[in-house]
């Protein structure tokens, strides 16, 4: 019917397109369970249940708020309207300080506690995240 | 002020030079048999004044005239004079000019270099290089004019931040531009190739010099970043998938392809589609990444000023510049590969083409995870982050099928092949699994997938290593880039799986003990230098095989801008290196220390160095 060429042609096409295909799903996928969503405080305060997934938390260090010890430093992130408290051991980047905006990354224990794994670091004192900057921009 | 003047007109000057080339170009065009030397000598004329605005900006915050407003923004009179020089690119207008510098001075070279090939074909390259470069022109004088005036004229500066000062980042632009823009030219020159459908074995290794220096040159400026990151941002990590990073990393995976590409061009005449794509594609990513990082979209060290306007422009000009490329290929690219085109499975150009495919999925994969949460935030206004799981988990498994193609790949012949030594392979394979699990036998965690990663990038180590010694085998270039290749992985691997941290927070005469590591804090000094004040920490630390070492980071408080820095400890030694650095917070006694022990960290650049030294090699041999 169809020459060998064609055939092949034929096959290599429909290789290609379930590759795509698979790739396409496999990227999505992951993207799905790899994805961080970022909070302000408020909004957690309006959640319905509390998500066992990682999301990033962002607002204001509340001026005398940090509490360290030897092996935690504890804070509380506020953006005006609602606070949360974070319990974090871990290395804490050069411009964390109260009255500044911070980007925890965690897990939430309830509506009030968040455990942070990771702090991110700022390289500029000026510079503030846009999420935190929208998160406090509602007030 | 005079310098501010000259810098200025000479940036006018050069556009106007721009434009009156296309006009030269035209008439040269026409009745071409040879290049006019007006063509040369204005191509010439229009980098001299380049260079001279660009030495004008220098000039400028060497002597700290504030009159300009890009120095007042960025410079400091107490700030040393290496790094009043740095600040030249060190922000977006200076980085700006340099990438007009650097696409200036690539059209002039390639104008120069360019022997054996027809005069239209080079006039044509001029024309594409000198649209990005005009281009280029208006967006510099029109929203990022270097040389803007203020007046009354400040007194002091507003300084550089201060994690930019620093001799890995001084370099790290001009090296990173000259392979990010050096793609210009590749675009450019394929582009006239592709009109006057003149590409061919020739042709390809013509323009494969070209595309060396430019992947040399990305592959060192993405590493000299990297180093900058892992001893300044205090995270003891070379690679973190931010966004910025990963604009720099498209352009190479994108890159490389295309150096593979070339050489089976260059060989088998086939394969021009590719060719072609992936210039274009080369370009374009380089461009969108000056785009997301300039435009404020990003945000991170490297955002200098949002403002939307500038965004829109590079946006527009790179629209413009794809759809006149798709254009180009769509309406002068035939596809010409028919003669040759069916090759058989078993076969180099195969394998090449195999690992192609999972090159552009890399790149699919690190494009996506990029994108994504912009798209997502412009869409939804959700702020999601993409973090390294995500890049793990999707890059990981397919690099085992990548190494293994690339251990056996070189080995094969053109068109068709048998596979020879078969011996040599399974052993070498053999070996490898063993060793991997060897290394790995008292390791509990994703034992599996470790072992099989190690083996395979063990495998290509043996492979490459053997090739080095072997009297059949000569392509020493690629040898080198490969074997390079294989002990990056191997290094990556084992640095991650065996590296070990500590974090805790101590006070002054502290000391923290776990069943391996003993770190005493020991004292606090104070250090006042021109432009920041130090607290340097001292430690002493001991591990149970007996090392004693003693450690003194420094938190930095700059006074011009105020910011604070972590200056890091680090023990750099062949097998591994120690790491630690602490921090302060405001109002407390306890400084939070991190201490970290990262075995081959050197292994993991000196890698990166062989693999660009093997381009090197290739660079400079002589066409055979």
């Amino acid at each position: 019917m169809y020459g060998r060429k064609v055939k092949l042609r034929f096959l290599f096409v429909v290789i290609i397109l379930i590759t795509l295909i698979l790739t396409t799903f496999l990227i999505l996928k992951s993207l799905e369970e790899n994805v961080v969503y970022f909070q302000s405080p408020s909004e957690i305060k309006s959640l319905s249940e509390i998500d066992k997934s990682k999301i990033r938390v962002g607002g204001m260090v509340k001026k005398d708020s940090i509490s360290i010890s030897s092996n935690e430093v504890n804070f509380i992130i506020t953006d005006f309207k609602n606070e949360i408290n974070v319990t974090y051991s871990g290395a804490v980047p050069n411009l964390f300080a109260e009255g500044k905006g911070v980007v925890a990354e965690g897990f939430l224990k309830d509506r009030n506690f968040f455990s942070a794994t990771k702090i991110l670091a700022k390289h500029d004192e000026n510079y503030m995240p846009p999420e935190v900057k929208e998160a406090l921009g509602e007030k | 002020m005079i310098y501010s003047l000259i810098g200025y007109y000479s940036l006018i000057i050069g556009l106007i030079i721009g434009l009156s080339l296309f006009y030269f170009s035209y008439k040269n065009f026409n009745n071409s048999n040879t290049l006019d030397t007006k063509i040369l000598s204005f191509t010439f004329l229009q980098l001299f004044f380049v260079v001279i605005s660009f030495l004008c900006l220098i000039f400028s915050f060497v002597i700290s005239d504030f009159s300009n407003e890009t120095v007042f923004n960025n410079s400091h009179t107490t700030k040393p004079l290496f790094y009043k020089i740095s600040g030249t690119w060190g922000n977006h207008e200076g980085s700006l000019l340099l990438w007009l510098l650097v696409l200036t001075l690539f059209i002039f070279l390639f104008l120069v270099r360019t022997k054996n090939q027809p005069v239209k074909y080079k006039i044509l390259t001029l024309v594409f290089q000198q649209i990005i470069i005009v281009g280029f022109f208006l967006f510099l004088i029109k929203t990022s004019n270097p040389f803007n005036y203020i007046f009354p004229i400040p007194t002091e500066g507003l300084g550089l931040n201060p994690i930019l000062q620093d001799p890995a980042l001084a370099i790290h632009p001009p090296v990173l531009y000259l392979g990010y823009v050096g793609s210009s030219i590749i675009f450019s020159s394929v582009l006239a190739a592709t009109s006057l459908k003149i590409i061919s074995t020739s042709w390809a290794s013509h323009i494969k010099k070209w595309i060396l220096i430019s992947w040399i040159f990305l592959t060192l400026g993405i590493l000299l970043g990297s180093i900058w990151a892992y001893y300044e941002l205090g995270w003891g990590g070379f690679w973190f998938w931010d966004p910025v990073e990963n604009v720099s990393l498209m352009p190479w995976l994108a890159l490389t392809t295309l150096l593979h590409c070339i050489l089976v061009l260059e060989k088998k005449s086939i394969l021009t589609s590719w060719v072609i794509i992936l210039s274009i594609t080369t370009f374009t990513l380089s461009m969108c990444g000056t785009f997301l990082v300039r435009s404020g979209i990003l945000n991170s060290v490297h955002t200098f000023a949002n403002d939307p306007e500038r965004g829109l422009f590079i946006l527009v000009f790179l629209f413009i510049l794809i759809f006149l490329s798709i254009l180009i290929f769509f309406f002068f690219h035939k596809d010409n590969d028919r003669k040759s085109h069916s090759f058989f499975w078993l076969s180099k150009e195969t394998s090449i083409l195999i690992n192609n495919w999972f090159m552009m999925y890399f790149l699919s994969v690190v494009l996506i995870g990029t994108v994504y949460p912009i798209f997502l935030d412009v869409i939804s206004s959700q702020k999601i982050s993409v973090g390294p799981p995500f890049y793990h988990k999707l890059i990981i498994p397919f690099l085992i099928p990548f190494l293994l193609m690339m251990a056996i790949g070189p080995k094969l012949k053109w068109i068709k092949s048998q596979l020879e030594d078969k011996i040599y392979l399974i052993s070498f394979l053999i070996i490898s699994i063993l060793l991997a699990f060897l290394v790995l036998k008292n390791f509990n965690q994703n034992i599996l997938i470790n072992t099989i990663l190690i083996s395979s990038a063990l495998y290509l180590f043996f492979m490459t290593l053997r090739d080095f010694f072997s009297q059949k085998y000569k392509n020493i270039s690629q040898n080198i880039a490969h074997f390079g290749f294989s002990l990056l992985i191997l290094s990556i691997l084992f640095n991650n799986l065996f590296a070990s941290e500590i974090i805790t927070n101590l006070k002054v005469g502290e000391t923290f003990e776990n069943s391996k590591t003993k770190i005493v804090f020991e004292s606090v000094d104070q250090k006042k230098e021109k432009n920041y004040n130090a607290i340097v920490a001292n430690f002493f630390i001991s591990n149970l095989n007996g090392e004693e070492d003693r450690f003194s980071p420094e938190l930095r408080i700059y006074n011009q801008p105020v910011i604070a820095t972590s200056e890091a400890d680090i023990k750099t030694t062949l097998m591994s290196d120690k790491f630690i650095v602490i921090n302060l917070v405001q109002n407390q006694d306890f400084f939070n220390v991190r201490y970290q022990v990262k075995p081959f960290m050197l292994w993991i650049w000196l890698s990166v160095i062989l693999i660009s030294f093997g381009g090197i090699v290739s660079f400079l041999q002589k066409r055979s």
